[in-house]
């Protein structure tokens, strides 16, 4: 049979020694789609959602670890209060129908530049957990994204975890689209302070090959603000605004003019540098 | 996605499933990728034989199972009407993979009411003229089962976002609102 249905991770590893071409399927809310347009043409297939150790999460004070397999609608229900910016992400993931399927680990995997979750998971210097029979390995996502639909995933390996450092202070995640649900964005933007690490994080998404973050914004945002009072004068709104505008590479498609990106993803950041400082 | 969805996807008698790529592989002629499974739907449990791997759960059900109440449209999760429940879970059904629905509950418009009954939902639709073309109606039928099931008062915008998933191109919503209420009304009423 070139379909493998494992219930844990070494019947995954198992799985994967009988076929090493699988794909590795998650929610499908991606695959599918590639798979009925014809796009792609898959000729053995090792499904996850049965593997034991890729449900669930589980929150410490210092971080949240997310198995693979954890769905949009748990992000979206259970995670409002530890991991806001990803919450709120998770509700602008297509549809119910879409977040009780798609998972976070699938999102990684899948890789897109328009995936909702990877630029909240970028600013928060998110960890991939990487599993295989012969033991496992830590990747920053930003070093497992390496281009449009890439990862640095290894044969053998599945995504087990993804290690999300809990962090006090504001995050937003803004995202520019045609309706309020069931789009995949134009462009969209998290942003995540670390009042004790003064530091301000912007992860952009949709305007460039892989997920980014924007250093010269993050740097300027984190010497312009007053941290005891959490406050930002709004030429220096602005201004980030500017920078971010500046660190995105985005392409025309369907959805928008790289232009329009350009100018929305300023927009994005601006606003959400102003409805932090503003909280 | 520019491109449209065809039936041509699926036509075995196309190497490229009708899209005019010369070197897409013929799925249905690859006697690897076949698969034979079981899948358990509205309690049934009925056998699917000789399917090519990479069929959706949509799929399975109209053309190898004899259920087509889940409407085939948009093929890529954007439109709601091929919406089932999977393990009690909302789901589309064309972003399943048939051959990973194994094993677990599948329950579709076909299987909410016994044979010639209507559901409590389902009647409300008629009693308010909630129905125009029809096309979406299975996939909101089911949506609303879900809400009301899980929440028996949601609110309006509970309902906007339970069924944002799900579009009626006739924009018929002000009557599947009705529907909804009238449906809404009649569970608390009987004590729900």
């Amino acid at each position: 049979m070139p379909i493998a249905h494992p219930t844990s991770l070494t019947e995954v590893y198992d799985a994967l020694d009988d076929l090493p071409d699988a794909h590795l399927l998650a929610g499908g809310t991606d695959f599918m789609v590639e798979v009925n347009f014809g796009h792609r043409c898959p000729t053995s297939i090792v499904c996850l959602r049965r593997v034991d150790e890729l449900q669930g999460y589980s929150i410490t004070d210092d971080e949240v670890v997310l198995g693979a397999g954890t769905t949009w609608t748990e992000v979206e229900n259970d995670l409002v209060d530890v991991l806001p910016a990803l919450a709120a992400a998770a509700r602008t993931v297509g549809s119910p129908q879409m977040r009780n399927a798609g998972t976070v680990g699938g999102n990684v995997g899948t890789a897109s530049p328009a995936g909702d979750g990877l630029p909240v998971l970028a600013a928060m210097d998110a960890t991939v957990v990487l599993a295989r029979r012969e033991g496992i390995r830590e990747v920053p996502l930003l070093d497992f994204i390496t281009g449009v639909k890439r990862t640095s995933i290894e044969p053998g390996e599945v995504i087990w975890q993804i290690k999300v450092p809990r962090l006090d202070g504001p995050q937003e995640f803004l995202k520019v689209g045609t309706r309020n649900a069931m789009v995949i964005s134009i462009v969209c933007c998290a942003l995540i302070m670390d009042r004790v690490g003064r530091t301000v994080r912007l992860g952009l998404g949709s305007v460039s090959p892989r997920p980014l973050r924007a250093t010269d914004a993050e740097a300027f945002a984190a010497e312009a603000m007053d941290w005891e009072a959490l406050s930002a004068p709004p030429d220096a709104i602005a201004r980030f605004g500017e920078l971010a505008q500046q660190a995105a590479t985005p392409i025309s498609d369907q959805r928008g003019t790289a232009d329009y990106r350009a100018h929305a993803v300023g927009v994005i950041a601006a606003r959400a540098l102003e409805r932090s400082v503003a909280a | 996605m520019s491109q449209q969805p065809s039936d041509a996807l699926h036509d075995p008698t196309t190497s490229d499933g009708g899209l005019g790529i010369s070197d897409y592989p013929t799925p249905h002629t690859d006697r690897q990728s076949t698969v034979d499974y079981a899948l358990t739907v509205n309690g049934r449990e009925m056998t699917v034989t000789d399917a090519w791997i990479g069929e959706s759960l949509l799929y399975a059900l109209r053309e190898r199972l004899g259920l087509p109440g889940s409407k085939n449209a948009c093929e890529q999760g954007e439109c709601g009407s091929c919406s089932a429940l999977l393990d009690g879970r909302l789901v589309a059904t064309c972003c399943v993979l048939a051959a990973d629905a194994v094993g677990s509950d599948i329950r579709t418009v076909e299987g909410l009411a016994s044979e010639g009954e209507l559901t409590d939902v389902q009647r409300a639709f008629v009693e308010q003229g909630a129905v125009q073309c029809g096309f979406c109606i299975p996939g909101m039928v089911v949506a609303i089962h879900d809400l009301l099931d899980r929440n028996v008062r949601a609110t309006e915008l509970e309902l906007r976002e339970a069924i944002s998933g799900n579009l009626c191109r006739c924009t018929g919503y002000g009557r599947i609102f009705a529907a909804f209420r009238q449906a809404q009304e009649g569970r608390i009423n009987a004590g729900a």
